[in-house]
Protein backbone atom coordinates (compact mmCIF):
# COMPACT_ATOMS: atom_id res chain seq x y z
CA UNK A 1 0.00 0.00 0.00
CA UNK A 2 1.28 3.39 -0.89
CA UNK A 3 1.37 6.37 1.44
CA UNK A 4 -0.76 8.13 -0.43
CA UNK A 5 -1.92 7.25 -3.79
CA UNK A 6 -4.40 9.02 -6.66
CA UNK A 7 -6.08 6.86 -8.71
CA UNK A 8 -7.54 7.44 -12.35
CA UNK A 9 -8.91 10.69 -10.50
CA UNK A 10 -11.22 12.62 -13.00
CA UNK A 11 -12.33 16.71 -12.45
CA UNK A 12 -14.41 18.66 -14.87
CA UNK A 13 -15.27 22.22 -14.71
CA UNK A 14 -18.83 22.58 -16.45
CA UNK A 15 -18.15 20.96 -20.34
CA UNK A 16 -14.07 21.26 -19.28
CA UNK A 17 -12.29 17.84 -18.72
CA UNK A 18 -9.49 19.04 -16.57
CA UNK A 19 -7.91 15.99 -15.21
CA UNK A 20 -8.47 12.64 -17.74
CA UNK A 21 -7.88 9.93 -14.98
CA UNK A 22 -4.84 10.98 -13.76
CA UNK A 23 -2.52 8.44 -11.27
CA UNK A 24 0.11 9.17 -9.19
CA UNK A 25 1.43 7.98 -5.78
CA UNK A 26 3.88 9.42 -2.80
CA UNK A 27 5.62 7.35 -0.48
CA UNK A 28 6.61 8.48 2.95
CA UNK A 29 9.44 11.00 2.90
CA UNK A 30 9.35 11.75 -0.74
CA UNK A 31 9.25 14.55 -2.25
CA UNK A 32 7.75 14.16 -5.80
CA UNK A 33 6.94 16.46 -8.21
CA UNK A 34 4.65 17.37 -10.85
CA UNK A 35 5.59 19.50 -13.56
CA UNK A 36 3.38 20.98 -16.49
CA UNK A 37 2.68 24.08 -18.78
CA UNK A 38 0.21 26.58 -17.76
CA UNK A 39 -3.81 25.19 -17.85
CA UNK A 40 -2.32 21.66 -17.22
CA UNK A 41 -4.47 20.86 -14.23
CA UNK A 42 -1.68 21.26 -11.58
CA UNK A 43 -3.53 23.50 -9.53
CA UNK A 44 -6.70 21.33 -10.07
CA UNK A 45 -5.10 18.30 -8.74
CA UNK A 46 -4.08 19.62 -5.39
CA UNK A 47 -7.38 21.39 -5.21
CA UNK A 48 -8.88 18.02 -5.39
CA UNK A 49 -6.89 16.17 -3.22
CA UNK A 50 -7.74 19.00 -1.01
CA UNK A 51 -11.35 19.02 -1.09
CA UNK A 52 -11.82 22.31 -2.82
CA UNK A 53 -13.07 19.93 -5.80
CA UNK A 54 -15.22 17.05 -6.18
CA UNK A 55 -13.78 15.04 -9.00
CA UNK A 56 -16.53 13.27 -10.84
CA UNK A 57 -15.07 9.83 -10.64
CA UNK A 58 -11.68 8.29 -9.23
CA UNK A 59 -9.91 7.59 -5.67
CA UNK A 60 -7.63 9.65 -3.52
CA UNK A 61 -6.17 7.16 -0.84
CA UNK A 62 -3.83 8.79 2.07
CA UNK A 63 -2.55 5.83 3.94
CA UNK A 64 -5.44 3.47 2.26
CA UNK A 65 -8.04 5.27 3.15
CA UNK A 66 -10.30 7.72 0.59
CA UNK A 67 -10.11 11.21 1.00
CA UNK A 68 -13.18 12.21 -0.87
CA UNK A 69 -15.40 11.33 1.90
CA UNK A 70 -14.16 13.81 3.84
CA UNK A 71 -15.00 17.87 3.50
CA UNK A 72 -12.16 20.02 3.29
CA UNK A 73 -11.38 21.18 6.94
CA UNK A 74 -11.67 17.67 7.49
CA UNK A 75 -8.67 16.62 5.26
CA UNK A 76 -6.74 19.08 7.39
CA UNK A 77 -8.06 18.18 10.99
CA UNK A 78 -8.15 14.33 10.45
CA UNK A 79 -5.65 13.79 7.84
CA UNK A 80 -2.96 16.47 8.07
CA UNK A 81 -2.94 16.47 4.66
CA UNK A 82 -1.95 20.38 4.25
CA UNK A 83 -2.13 22.36 1.21
CA UNK A 84 -0.09 25.80 0.05
CA UNK A 85 -2.42 27.41 -2.30
CA UNK A 86 -1.35 28.99 -5.70
CA UNK A 87 -1.01 32.77 -4.89
CA UNK A 88 -0.22 32.93 -1.39
CA UNK A 89 -3.52 33.62 0.17
CA UNK A 90 -2.10 34.64 3.21
CA UNK A 91 -4.59 36.82 5.48
CA UNK A 92 -4.01 40.26 4.41
CA UNK A 93 -5.65 41.80 7.47
CA UNK A 94 -3.97 39.69 10.35
CA UNK A 95 -0.13 39.91 11.11
CA UNK A 96 2.05 37.45 10.49
CA UNK A 97 2.13 35.84 13.82
CA UNK A 98 -1.43 35.57 13.59
CA UNK A 99 -1.52 33.55 9.81
CA UNK A 100 1.40 31.37 11.76
CA UNK A 101 -1.51 30.40 14.69
CA UNK A 102 -3.75 30.29 11.72
CA UNK A 103 -1.61 27.35 10.38
CA UNK A 104 -2.36 26.00 13.75
CA UNK A 105 -5.83 26.69 14.28
CA UNK A 106 -6.93 23.15 14.62
CA UNK A 107 -4.12 21.76 16.76
CA UNK A 108 -4.96 20.85 20.69
CA UNK A 109 -0.77 20.22 21.05
CA UNK A 110 0.29 23.53 22.53
CA UNK A 111 3.90 22.85 23.41
CA UNK A 112 4.59 21.54 19.83
CA UNK A 113 2.94 24.10 18.22
CA UNK A 114 4.73 26.81 20.01
CA UNK A 115 8.05 24.46 19.10
CA UNK A 116 6.67 24.44 15.76
CA UNK A 117 6.59 28.34 15.31
CA UNK A 118 10.41 28.51 16.69
CA UNK A 119 10.79 26.00 13.94
CA UNK A 120 9.29 27.88 11.42
CA UNK A 121 11.26 31.15 12.57
CA UNK A 122 14.54 29.35 12.56
CA UNK A 123 13.29 28.69 8.19
CA UNK A 124 12.70 32.35 7.78
CA UNK A 125 14.25 34.47 10.15
CA UNK A 126 12.83 37.59 8.35
CA UNK A 127 8.99 36.46 9.81
CA UNK A 128 10.51 36.67 13.14
CA UNK A 129 11.65 40.71 12.25
CA UNK A 130 8.29 41.38 10.95
CA UNK A 131 5.87 38.90 13.43
CA UNK A 132 3.69 41.91 14.32
CA UNK A 133 3.43 43.48 10.84
CA UNK A 134 0.05 42.77 8.67
CA UNK A 135 0.63 40.54 6.27
CA UNK A 136 -0.96 42.30 3.54
CA UNK A 137 2.16 44.57 3.83
CA UNK A 138 4.44 42.13 3.31
CA UNK A 139 6.67 41.83 -0.49
CA UNK A 140 5.44 39.01 -2.67
CA UNK A 141 8.61 36.76 -1.18
CA UNK A 142 7.56 37.00 1.87
CA UNK A 143 4.14 36.09 1.70
CA UNK A 144 5.33 33.12 -0.04
CA UNK A 145 7.93 32.39 3.30
CA UNK A 146 4.77 32.92 5.52
CA UNK A 147 2.63 30.73 3.53
CA UNK A 148 4.80 28.12 3.49
CA UNK A 149 5.56 28.57 7.13
CA UNK A 150 1.58 28.31 7.66
CA UNK A 151 1.50 25.24 5.98
CA UNK A 152 4.05 24.23 8.07
CA UNK A 153 2.47 25.03 11.64
CA UNK A 154 -0.50 22.63 11.02
CA UNK A 155 1.98 19.44 11.58
CA UNK A 156 1.77 18.26 8.03
CA UNK A 157 1.95 14.29 7.25
CA UNK A 158 1.95 15.06 3.75
CA UNK A 159 2.52 19.18 2.06
CA UNK A 160 0.93 20.13 -1.35
CA UNK A 161 3.34 22.96 -2.75
CA UNK A 162 1.47 24.44 -5.39
CA UNK A 163 3.87 27.12 -7.26
CA UNK A 164 5.84 28.52 -4.55
CA UNK A 165 8.65 30.11 -6.82
CA UNK A 166 6.26 32.24 -8.51
CA UNK A 167 7.15 35.36 -9.42
CA UNK A 168 9.93 35.12 -6.81
CA UNK A 169 13.26 36.78 -7.70
CA UNK A 170 16.08 34.25 -8.78
CA UNK A 171 17.83 34.43 -5.39
CA UNK A 172 15.03 33.93 -3.54
CA UNK A 173 13.66 31.23 -5.91
CA UNK A 174 16.79 29.05 -5.02
CA UNK A 175 16.79 29.87 -1.55
CA UNK A 176 13.17 28.71 -1.11
CA UNK A 177 14.03 25.51 -3.20
CA UNK A 178 16.66 25.34 -0.36
CA UNK A 179 13.93 25.49 2.27
CA UNK A 180 11.88 22.81 0.90
CA UNK A 181 14.70 20.39 0.58
CA UNK A 182 15.32 20.84 4.02
CA UNK A 183 11.55 20.96 5.37
CA UNK A 184 11.73 17.28 3.25
CA UNK A 185 15.00 16.20 5.52
CA UNK A 186 13.57 17.44 8.55
CA UNK A 187 10.92 14.71 7.87
CA UNK A 188 7.64 15.84 6.00
CA UNK A 189 6.45 14.29 3.02
CA UNK A 190 5.99 16.52 -0.17
CA UNK A 191 4.23 16.97 -3.46
CA UNK A 192 5.52 19.99 -5.00
CA UNK A 193 3.61 21.38 -7.89
CA UNK A 194 5.99 23.34 -10.31
CA UNK A 195 6.29 25.42 -13.51
CA UNK A 196 10.28 25.99 -12.54
CA UNK A 197 10.69 22.04 -14.11
CA UNK A 198 14.63 23.06 -13.61
CA UNK A 199 14.29 23.64 -9.66
CA UNK A 200 12.25 21.17 -9.31
CA UNK A 201 14.04 18.22 -10.66
CA UNK A 202 16.89 19.11 -8.89
CA UNK A 203 15.30 18.76 -5.31
CA UNK A 204 12.69 16.11 -6.03
CA UNK A 205 12.69 12.58 -6.02
CA UNK A 206 10.66 11.76 -8.45
CA UNK A 207 8.15 13.46 -11.15
CA UNK A 208 4.98 12.99 -12.80
CA UNK A 209 4.49 15.33 -16.04
CA UNK A 210 1.28 16.79 -16.76
CA UNK A 211 -0.18 18.12 -20.30
CA UNK A 212 -3.62 19.19 -21.15
CA UNK A 213 -5.20 16.75 -17.96
CA UNK A 214 -2.80 13.69 -18.37
CA UNK A 215 0.11 12.34 -17.11
CA UNK A 216 2.35 11.58 -19.78
CA UNK A 217 5.43 10.61 -18.07
CA UNK A 218 6.48 9.57 -14.74
CA UNK A 219 10.31 8.53 -13.63
CA UNK A 220 12.65 9.22 -11.43
CA UNK A 221 13.88 13.26 -10.97
CA UNK A 222 17.46 12.01 -12.71
CA UNK A 223 15.71 10.11 -15.61
CA UNK A 224 13.29 13.13 -16.28
CA UNK A 225 16.15 15.55 -16.48
CA UNK A 226 18.09 13.45 -18.96
CA UNK A 227 14.84 13.33 -20.63
CA UNK A 228 14.72 14.20 -24.19
CA UNK A 229 11.39 15.63 -24.08
CA UNK A 230 11.85 17.03 -20.96
CA UNK A 231 14.67 18.31 -21.59
CA UNK A 232 13.03 20.50 -24.63
CA UNK A 233 9.30 21.37 -23.31
CA UNK A 234 10.51 22.09 -20.12
CA UNK A 235 13.62 22.77 -19.13
CA UNK A 236 13.88 24.97 -22.35
CA UNK A 237 17.36 23.35 -23.49
CA UNK A 238 17.69 23.12 -27.49
CA UNK B 1 0.15 73.37 -9.36
CA UNK B 2 -1.61 74.69 -12.07
CA UNK B 3 -0.84 72.36 -14.30
CA UNK B 4 -1.94 69.53 -11.99
CA UNK B 5 -5.59 71.50 -11.39
CA UNK B 6 -6.36 71.48 -14.89
CA UNK B 7 -5.54 68.12 -15.43
CA UNK B 8 -7.86 66.92 -12.56
CA UNK B 9 -10.41 69.81 -14.12
CA UNK B 10 -10.12 67.53 -17.12
CA UNK B 11 -11.84 64.39 -15.33
CA UNK B 12 -15.02 66.17 -13.59
CA UNK B 13 -17.84 65.51 -15.46
CA UNK B 14 -21.48 67.35 -15.07
CA UNK B 15 -22.70 64.97 -12.60
CA UNK B 16 -19.54 65.11 -10.14
CA UNK B 17 -20.27 69.08 -10.38
CA UNK B 18 -24.21 69.02 -9.73
CA UNK B 19 -23.09 66.64 -6.28
CA UNK B 20 -21.21 68.88 -4.98
CA UNK B 21 -23.17 71.75 -5.22
CA UNK B 22 -26.03 69.78 -3.82
CA UNK B 23 -23.13 68.69 -1.60
CA UNK B 24 -22.26 72.76 -1.02
CA UNK B 25 -25.90 73.75 -0.52
CA UNK B 26 -26.48 70.99 2.39
CA UNK B 27 -23.83 72.32 4.25
CA UNK B 28 -24.38 75.71 3.91
CA UNK B 29 -27.86 74.84 5.35
CA UNK B 30 -26.19 73.29 8.18
CA UNK B 31 -24.35 75.69 8.64
CA UNK B 32 -27.10 78.73 8.36
CA UNK B 33 -29.44 76.61 10.75
CA UNK B 34 -27.21 75.95 13.05
CA UNK B 35 -26.12 79.46 13.55
CA UNK B 36 -29.49 80.84 14.04
CA UNK B 37 -30.88 78.39 16.11
CA UNK B 38 -27.44 78.58 18.54
CA UNK B 39 -27.54 82.96 18.33
CA UNK B 40 -31.25 82.61 18.83
CA UNK B 41 -30.68 80.53 22.16
CA UNK B 42 -33.62 78.75 22.28
CA UNK B 43 -32.38 75.91 23.69
CA UNK B 44 -30.08 76.18 26.96
CA UNK B 45 -26.66 73.91 26.89
CA UNK B 46 -28.81 71.60 29.19
CA UNK B 47 -31.31 70.83 26.42
CA UNK B 48 -28.26 70.20 24.22
CA UNK B 49 -26.91 67.64 26.44
CA UNK B 50 -30.61 65.81 26.78
CA UNK B 51 -30.30 65.85 23.03
CA UNK B 52 -26.83 64.26 22.67
CA UNK B 53 -27.44 62.04 26.26
CA UNK B 54 -31.02 60.17 24.09
CA UNK B 55 -28.94 60.07 20.90
CA UNK B 56 -26.53 58.36 22.88
CA UNK B 57 -28.65 55.71 24.10
CA UNK B 58 -30.54 55.51 21.19
CA UNK B 59 -27.54 55.13 19.12
CA UNK B 60 -25.75 52.08 21.26
CA UNK B 61 -28.90 50.47 20.36
CA UNK B 62 -28.21 50.95 16.30
CA UNK B 63 -25.01 49.96 16.87
CA UNK B 64 -25.94 46.66 18.61
CA UNK B 65 -28.27 45.99 15.53
CA UNK B 66 -25.91 47.09 12.91
CA UNK B 67 -23.04 44.94 14.16
CA UNK B 68 -25.40 42.23 12.52
CA UNK B 69 -25.28 43.66 9.20
CA UNK B 70 -21.42 44.13 8.95
CA UNK B 71 -20.48 40.67 10.48
CA UNK B 72 -22.74 39.18 7.75
CA UNK B 73 -21.96 41.45 5.23
CA UNK B 74 -17.82 41.07 6.25
CA UNK B 75 -18.44 37.24 5.24
CA UNK B 76 -21.21 36.69 2.67
CA UNK B 77 -20.68 40.03 1.27
CA UNK B 78 -24.76 40.10 1.05
CA UNK B 79 -26.81 42.62 2.96
CA UNK B 80 -29.05 40.74 5.67
CA UNK B 81 -32.16 42.53 5.00
CA UNK B 82 -34.23 40.56 7.25
CA UNK B 83 -31.85 41.17 10.41
CA UNK B 84 -34.57 44.17 11.59
CA UNK B 85 -36.94 41.25 11.75
CA UNK B 86 -34.13 38.94 13.64
CA UNK B 87 -34.46 42.40 15.75
CA UNK B 88 -37.98 42.14 16.59
CA UNK B 89 -38.50 38.54 17.07
CA UNK B 90 -36.77 38.55 20.27
CA UNK B 91 -38.29 41.09 22.37
CA UNK B 92 -41.75 40.04 21.10
CA UNK B 93 -41.55 36.86 22.28
CA UNK B 94 -39.76 37.80 25.81
CA UNK B 95 -42.74 40.08 25.96
CA UNK B 96 -44.77 37.15 26.69
CA UNK B 97 -42.81 36.19 29.58
CA UNK B 98 -42.37 39.88 31.04
CA UNK B 99 -45.86 39.92 30.67
CA UNK B 100 -46.00 36.53 32.53
CA UNK B 101 -43.37 37.39 35.11
CA UNK B 102 -44.98 40.58 35.78
CA UNK B 103 -48.46 38.82 36.76
CA UNK B 104 -46.74 36.54 38.96
CA UNK B 105 -45.09 39.60 40.96
CA UNK B 106 -40.98 39.07 39.81
CA UNK B 107 -41.07 42.71 38.07
CA UNK B 108 -41.88 43.93 41.53
CA UNK B 109 -39.69 41.74 43.46
CA UNK B 110 -37.14 40.74 41.71
CA UNK B 111 -37.10 43.70 38.60
CA UNK B 112 -33.49 43.28 37.92
CA UNK B 113 -33.55 39.03 37.37
CA UNK B 114 -36.80 39.00 36.11
CA UNK B 115 -35.31 41.96 33.09
CA UNK B 116 -32.23 39.37 32.99
CA UNK B 117 -34.58 36.60 32.75
CA UNK B 118 -36.43 38.49 30.19
CA UNK B 119 -33.10 39.63 28.09
CA UNK B 120 -31.94 36.01 27.84
CA UNK B 121 -35.04 34.85 25.75
CA UNK B 122 -34.87 37.77 23.81
CA UNK B 123 -31.39 37.06 23.07
CA UNK B 124 -31.91 33.30 22.43
CA UNK B 125 -34.82 33.60 20.46
CA UNK B 126 -33.12 36.60 18.03
CA UNK B 127 -29.92 34.10 17.77
CA UNK B 128 -32.30 31.07 16.81
CA UNK B 129 -34.35 32.78 14.04
CA UNK B 130 -30.95 34.73 12.53
CA UNK B 131 -28.99 30.94 12.56
CA UNK B 132 -32.14 29.46 11.02
CA UNK B 133 -32.51 31.85 9.11
CA UNK B 134 -28.67 31.12 7.27
CA UNK B 135 -29.14 27.46 7.02
CA UNK B 136 -32.85 27.19 5.66
CA UNK B 137 -33.03 30.68 3.26
CA UNK B 138 -29.29 31.85 2.29
CA UNK B 139 -26.95 28.62 2.48
CA UNK B 140 -28.78 27.00 -0.51
CA UNK B 141 -27.97 30.35 -2.58
CA UNK B 142 -24.31 30.15 -1.53
CA UNK B 143 -22.54 31.05 -4.59
CA UNK B 144 -25.75 31.82 -6.83
CA UNK B 145 -25.32 35.66 -8.23
CA UNK B 146 -25.96 38.21 -5.39
CA UNK B 147 -28.98 39.66 -6.40
CA UNK B 148 -30.98 36.14 -5.04
CA UNK B 149 -29.55 35.93 -1.73
CA UNK B 150 -30.70 39.90 -1.68
CA UNK B 151 -34.51 39.48 -2.64
CA UNK B 152 -34.46 36.27 -0.76
CA UNK B 153 -33.21 38.64 2.53
CA UNK B 154 -36.31 41.01 1.54
CA UNK B 155 -38.52 37.73 1.21
CA UNK B 156 -37.64 36.54 4.34
CA UNK B 157 -38.25 39.95 6.05
CA UNK B 158 -41.65 39.81 5.12
CA UNK B 159 -42.22 36.19 5.75
CA UNK B 160 -41.14 36.54 9.46
CA UNK B 161 -43.06 39.97 9.95
CA UNK B 162 -46.39 38.33 9.25
CA UNK B 163 -45.66 35.33 10.89
CA UNK B 164 -45.21 37.06 13.81
CA UNK B 165 -47.84 39.32 13.43
CA UNK B 166 -49.72 35.93 13.13
CA UNK B 167 -48.73 34.12 16.31
CA UNK B 168 -48.77 37.29 18.41
CA UNK B 169 -51.10 39.21 16.97
CA UNK B 170 -50.84 42.74 15.35
CA UNK B 171 -51.82 45.22 18.30
CA UNK B 172 -48.75 46.85 20.12
CA UNK B 173 -47.97 45.22 23.33
CA UNK B 174 -46.83 47.06 25.93
CA UNK B 175 -43.22 45.82 28.07
CA UNK B 176 -43.38 45.97 31.96
CA UNK B 177 -42.16 48.79 33.86
CA UNK B 178 -38.68 48.78 35.78
CA UNK B 179 -38.56 49.47 39.24
CA UNK B 180 -35.29 50.76 39.65
CA UNK B 181 -34.79 52.12 35.98
CA UNK B 182 -37.30 54.85 36.38
CA UNK B 183 -36.77 58.82 37.71
CA UNK B 184 -33.44 60.26 36.86
CA UNK B 185 -29.89 59.86 38.92
CA UNK B 186 -28.29 63.49 39.68
CA UNK B 187 -24.48 64.08 39.03
CA UNK B 188 -22.38 65.93 40.74
CA UNK B 189 -25.39 67.46 42.54
CA UNK B 190 -23.62 70.02 44.14
CA UNK B 191 -21.44 71.32 41.36
CA UNK B 192 -23.00 70.43 37.76
CA UNK B 193 -26.47 68.66 39.06
CA UNK B 194 -26.39 66.49 36.27
CA UNK B 195 -29.53 64.72 35.89
CA UNK B 196 -29.96 62.31 33.45
CA UNK B 197 -32.55 59.51 33.00
CA UNK B 198 -31.54 55.97 34.20
CA UNK B 199 -33.12 54.66 31.40
CA UNK B 200 -31.16 56.12 29.15
CA UNK B 201 -27.73 55.40 31.27
CA UNK B 202 -28.77 51.87 31.92
CA UNK B 203 -29.63 51.32 27.99
CA UNK B 204 -26.18 53.13 26.96
CA UNK B 205 -23.54 51.24 29.64
CA UNK B 206 -25.48 48.29 29.11
CA UNK B 207 -24.93 48.35 25.04
CA UNK B 208 -21.38 49.87 25.30
CA UNK B 209 -20.16 46.84 27.64
CA UNK B 210 -21.83 44.60 25.16
CA UNK B 211 -20.40 45.89 22.00
CA UNK B 212 -16.72 45.72 23.76
CA UNK B 213 -17.52 42.28 24.50
CA UNK B 214 -18.57 41.25 21.07
CA UNK B 215 -15.84 42.74 19.59
CA UNK B 216 -13.50 41.05 21.96
CA UNK B 217 -15.28 37.85 20.80
CA UNK B 218 -14.23 38.43 17.66
CA UNK B 219 -10.91 39.83 17.80
CA UNK B 220 -8.93 37.96 20.90
CA UNK B 221 -10.75 34.08 20.74
CA UNK B 222 -10.36 31.07 18.62
CA UNK B 223 -13.71 30.92 17.13
CA UNK B 224 -13.29 34.84 16.87
CA UNK B 225 -10.24 34.34 14.26
CA UNK B 226 -12.07 31.89 12.32
CA UNK B 227 -14.69 34.54 11.78
CA UNK B 228 -11.79 36.69 10.64
CA UNK B 229 -10.10 33.86 8.10
CA UNK B 230 -13.50 33.21 6.78
CA UNK B 231 -14.05 36.83 6.19
CA UNK B 232 -11.20 37.46 3.93
CA UNK B 233 -10.98 34.26 2.13
CA UNK B 234 -13.67 31.07 2.66
CA UNK B 235 -10.98 28.95 0.91
CA UNK B 236 -7.61 29.71 2.91
CA UNK B 237 -9.83 29.31 5.97
CA UNK B 238 -10.95 25.82 5.06
CA UNK B 239 -7.19 24.61 3.84
CA UNK B 240 -6.14 25.69 7.67
CA UNK B 241 -8.76 23.36 8.89
CA UNK B 242 -11.75 26.07 9.48
CA UNK B 243 -15.29 24.75 9.20
CA UNK B 244 -16.65 27.18 7.28
CA UNK B 245 -20.29 26.39 7.06
CA UNK B 246 -20.28 26.04 11.11
CA UNK B 247 -18.27 29.47 11.65
CA UNK B 248 -21.01 31.43 9.12
CA UNK B 249 -23.51 29.66 11.25
CA UNK B 250 -21.79 31.44 14.56
CA UNK B 251 -21.59 34.52 12.71
CA UNK B 252 -25.18 34.68 12.12
CA UNK B 253 -25.68 34.00 15.96
CA UNK B 254 -23.61 36.33 17.19
CA UNK B 255 -25.16 39.24 15.21
CA UNK B 256 -28.96 37.73 16.19
CA UNK B 257 -27.55 37.80 20.12
CA UNK B 258 -26.78 41.58 19.46
CA UNK B 259 -30.13 42.14 18.04
CA UNK B 260 -31.91 40.55 20.78
CA UNK B 261 -30.33 42.38 23.37
CA UNK B 262 -30.83 45.71 21.29
CA UNK B 263 -34.41 44.29 21.01
CA UNK B 264 -35.17 44.42 24.72
CA UNK B 265 -33.25 47.96 25.18
CA UNK B 266 -35.25 49.17 22.48
CA UNK B 267 -39.11 47.80 24.08
CA UNK B 268 -37.79 48.96 27.11
CA UNK B 269 -36.48 52.59 26.16
CA UNK B 270 -40.36 52.98 23.83
CA UNK B 271 -42.33 50.64 26.38
CA UNK B 272 -43.86 48.87 23.49
CA UNK B 273 -42.96 45.81 20.96
CA UNK B 274 -44.82 44.46 17.68
CA UNK B 275 -44.36 42.80 14.37
CA UNK B 276 -43.16 46.13 12.57
CA UNK B 277 -40.73 47.31 15.21
CA UNK B 278 -37.86 45.94 13.23
CA UNK B 279 -38.70 47.77 9.96
CA UNK B 280 -37.17 51.33 11.38
CA UNK B 281 -34.33 50.53 13.69
CA UNK B 282 -32.76 47.80 10.78
CA UNK B 283 -33.10 50.67 8.29
CA UNK B 284 -31.35 52.90 10.80
CA UNK B 285 -28.40 50.31 11.87
CA UNK B 286 -28.35 49.32 8.32
CA UNK B 287 -27.14 52.98 7.52
CA UNK B 288 -25.06 53.12 10.61
CA UNK B 289 -23.27 50.05 9.40
CA UNK B 290 -22.54 51.89 6.23
CA UNK B 291 -21.56 54.72 7.86
CA UNK B 292 -19.18 53.41 9.82
CA UNK B 293 -17.80 51.16 6.89
CA UNK B 294 -20.03 48.20 6.05
CA UNK B 295 -17.79 45.31 6.87
CA UNK B 296 -15.91 47.10 9.86
CA UNK B 297 -17.01 46.44 13.37
CA UNK B 298 -15.78 49.01 15.16
CA UNK B 299 -16.76 51.50 12.47
CA UNK B 300 -20.59 50.29 12.64
CA UNK B 301 -20.10 50.76 16.20
CA UNK B 302 -19.16 53.91 15.96
CA UNK B 303 -21.92 54.75 12.70
CA UNK B 304 -24.36 53.88 15.37
CA UNK B 305 -23.28 56.12 18.18
CA UNK B 306 -22.74 59.15 15.12
CA UNK B 307 -26.37 58.05 13.59
CA UNK B 308 -27.95 58.15 16.80
CA UNK B 309 -26.27 61.59 17.87
CA UNK B 310 -26.64 62.88 14.44
CA UNK B 311 -30.55 62.09 14.36
CA UNK B 312 -31.10 63.25 17.65
CA UNK B 313 -29.66 66.73 17.82
CA UNK B 314 -29.66 67.31 14.07
CA UNK B 315 -33.66 68.28 13.48
CA UNK B 316 -33.11 70.94 16.06
CA UNK B 317 -29.75 72.23 15.41
CA UNK B 318 -30.10 72.31 11.78
CA UNK B 319 -33.45 72.38 10.59
CA UNK B 320 -35.10 74.35 13.54
CA UNK B 321 -33.03 77.88 12.77
CA UNK B 322 -33.82 77.39 8.96
CA UNK B 323 -37.84 78.06 10.11
CA UNK B 324 -38.87 74.17 9.63
CA UNK B 325 -42.24 73.60 11.69
CA UNK B 326 -42.24 69.97 13.54
CA UNK B 327 -38.84 70.02 13.05
CA UNK B 328 -38.27 66.69 15.06
CA UNK B 329 -40.51 64.99 12.62
CA UNK B 330 -37.77 65.11 9.92
CA UNK B 331 -35.48 63.14 12.18
CA UNK B 332 -35.24 59.27 9.77
CA UNK B 333 -35.31 61.65 6.26
CA UNK B 334 -31.76 63.34 8.23
CA UNK B 335 -30.93 60.02 8.63
CA UNK B 336 -31.63 58.72 5.24
CA UNK B 337 -30.27 62.10 3.63
CA UNK B 338 -27.03 61.15 5.30
CA UNK B 339 -27.14 57.20 3.82
CA UNK B 340 -27.79 58.72 0.82
CA UNK B 341 -24.88 61.55 0.94
CA UNK B 342 -22.09 58.86 2.36
CA UNK B 343 -23.41 56.72 -0.45
CA UNK B 344 -22.46 58.92 -2.78
CA UNK B 345 -19.22 60.77 -1.78
CA UNK B 346 -17.70 58.11 0.69
CA UNK B 347 -18.50 54.75 0.04
CA UNK B 348 -16.45 53.18 2.34
CA UNK B 349 -17.53 55.31 5.52
CA UNK B 350 -16.11 57.09 7.95
CA UNK B 351 -12.96 54.29 8.76
CA UNK B 352 -12.57 53.58 5.01
CA UNK B 353 -11.17 50.59 4.04
CA UNK B 354 -8.68 49.96 6.58
CA UNK B 355 -6.41 47.87 4.15
CA UNK B 356 -6.58 47.74 0.53
CA UNK B 357 -7.70 44.51 -0.94
CA UNK B 358 -4.92 42.05 -2.08
CA UNK B 359 -4.08 41.94 -5.62
N1 LIG C 1 -12.96 27.31 -11.77
C1 LIG C 1 -12.73 26.90 -13.04
N2 LIG C 1 -13.73 26.96 -13.95
C2 LIG C 1 -13.53 26.55 -15.22
N3 LIG C 1 -12.36 26.09 -15.67
C3 LIG C 1 -11.32 26.03 -14.82
C4 LIG C 1 -11.46 26.43 -13.47
N4 LIG C 1 -10.28 26.28 -12.84
C5 LIG C 1 -9.44 25.79 -13.79
N5 LIG C 1 -10.07 25.62 -14.97
C6 LIG C 1 -9.48 25.09 -16.21
O1 LIG C 1 -8.91 23.83 -15.94
C7 LIG C 1 -7.66 23.70 -16.58
C8 LIG C 1 -6.58 23.36 -15.58
O2 LIG C 1 -6.39 24.49 -14.73
P1 LIG C 1 -5.33 24.49 -13.54
O3 LIG C 1 -5.56 25.73 -12.76
O4 LIG C 1 -5.41 23.21 -12.83
O5 LIG C 1 -3.97 24.59 -14.35
P2 LIG C 1 -2.47 24.70 -13.80
O6 LIG C 1 -1.73 23.55 -14.34
O7 LIG C 1 -2.45 24.90 -12.35
O8 LIG C 1 -1.98 26.02 -14.54
P3 LIG C 1 -0.99 27.19 -14.03
O9 LIG C 1 0.39 26.68 -14.18
O10 LIG C 1 -1.26 28.31 -14.98
O11 LIG C 1 -1.35 27.49 -12.63
C9 LIG C 1 -7.42 25.00 -17.34
O12 LIG C 1 -7.77 24.79 -18.67
C10 LIG C 1 -8.35 25.98 -16.69
O13 LIG C 1 -8.81 26.91 -17.61
MG1 LIG D 1 -1.91 26.44 -11.14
Amino acid sequence: MAYFEVRDLHVYYGAIHALKGISLRVEEGEIVTLIGANGAGKTTTLRAISGLVRPRSGQILFEGEDLLRYKPHEIVTQKRVIHVPEGRRVFARMTVEENLYMGAFTRTDRDKVEEDLERVYQLFPRLKERRRQLAGTLSGGEQQMLAIGRGLMAAPRLLLMDEPSMGLAPILVESIFETIQEINKQGTTILLVEQNAHMALQIAHRGYVLRTGEIVLHDTAENLRANEMVQKTYLGMA
Amino acid sequence: MLERLRYRLRYISGTDIALWIVAALLLTMIVVGSYNILTEGRYTGRQWLDFVISGLAQGSIYALIALGYTMVYGILFMINFAHGEVFMSGPFTAYFLAEYLKQKGMFQSHPLLALLLVMLLSMLVSTVIAVSLERLAYRPLRGAPRLVPLITAIGASFFLQYTFRGLYTPGFKAYPEVEPLKGTWVFFPNSLHLEIERMLIAVFVSSVLLLILLYAFVQFTKTGRAIRAVAEDQQAAALMGVDVDHTISVTFAVGGAAAGAAGVFYALMFRQVNYFMGFFPGLKAFTAAVLGGIGNLPGAMLGGLFLGVFESVGPSLFLEGLGVPAAYQLKDAIAFTMLVLFLIFRPTGILGERLAKRA
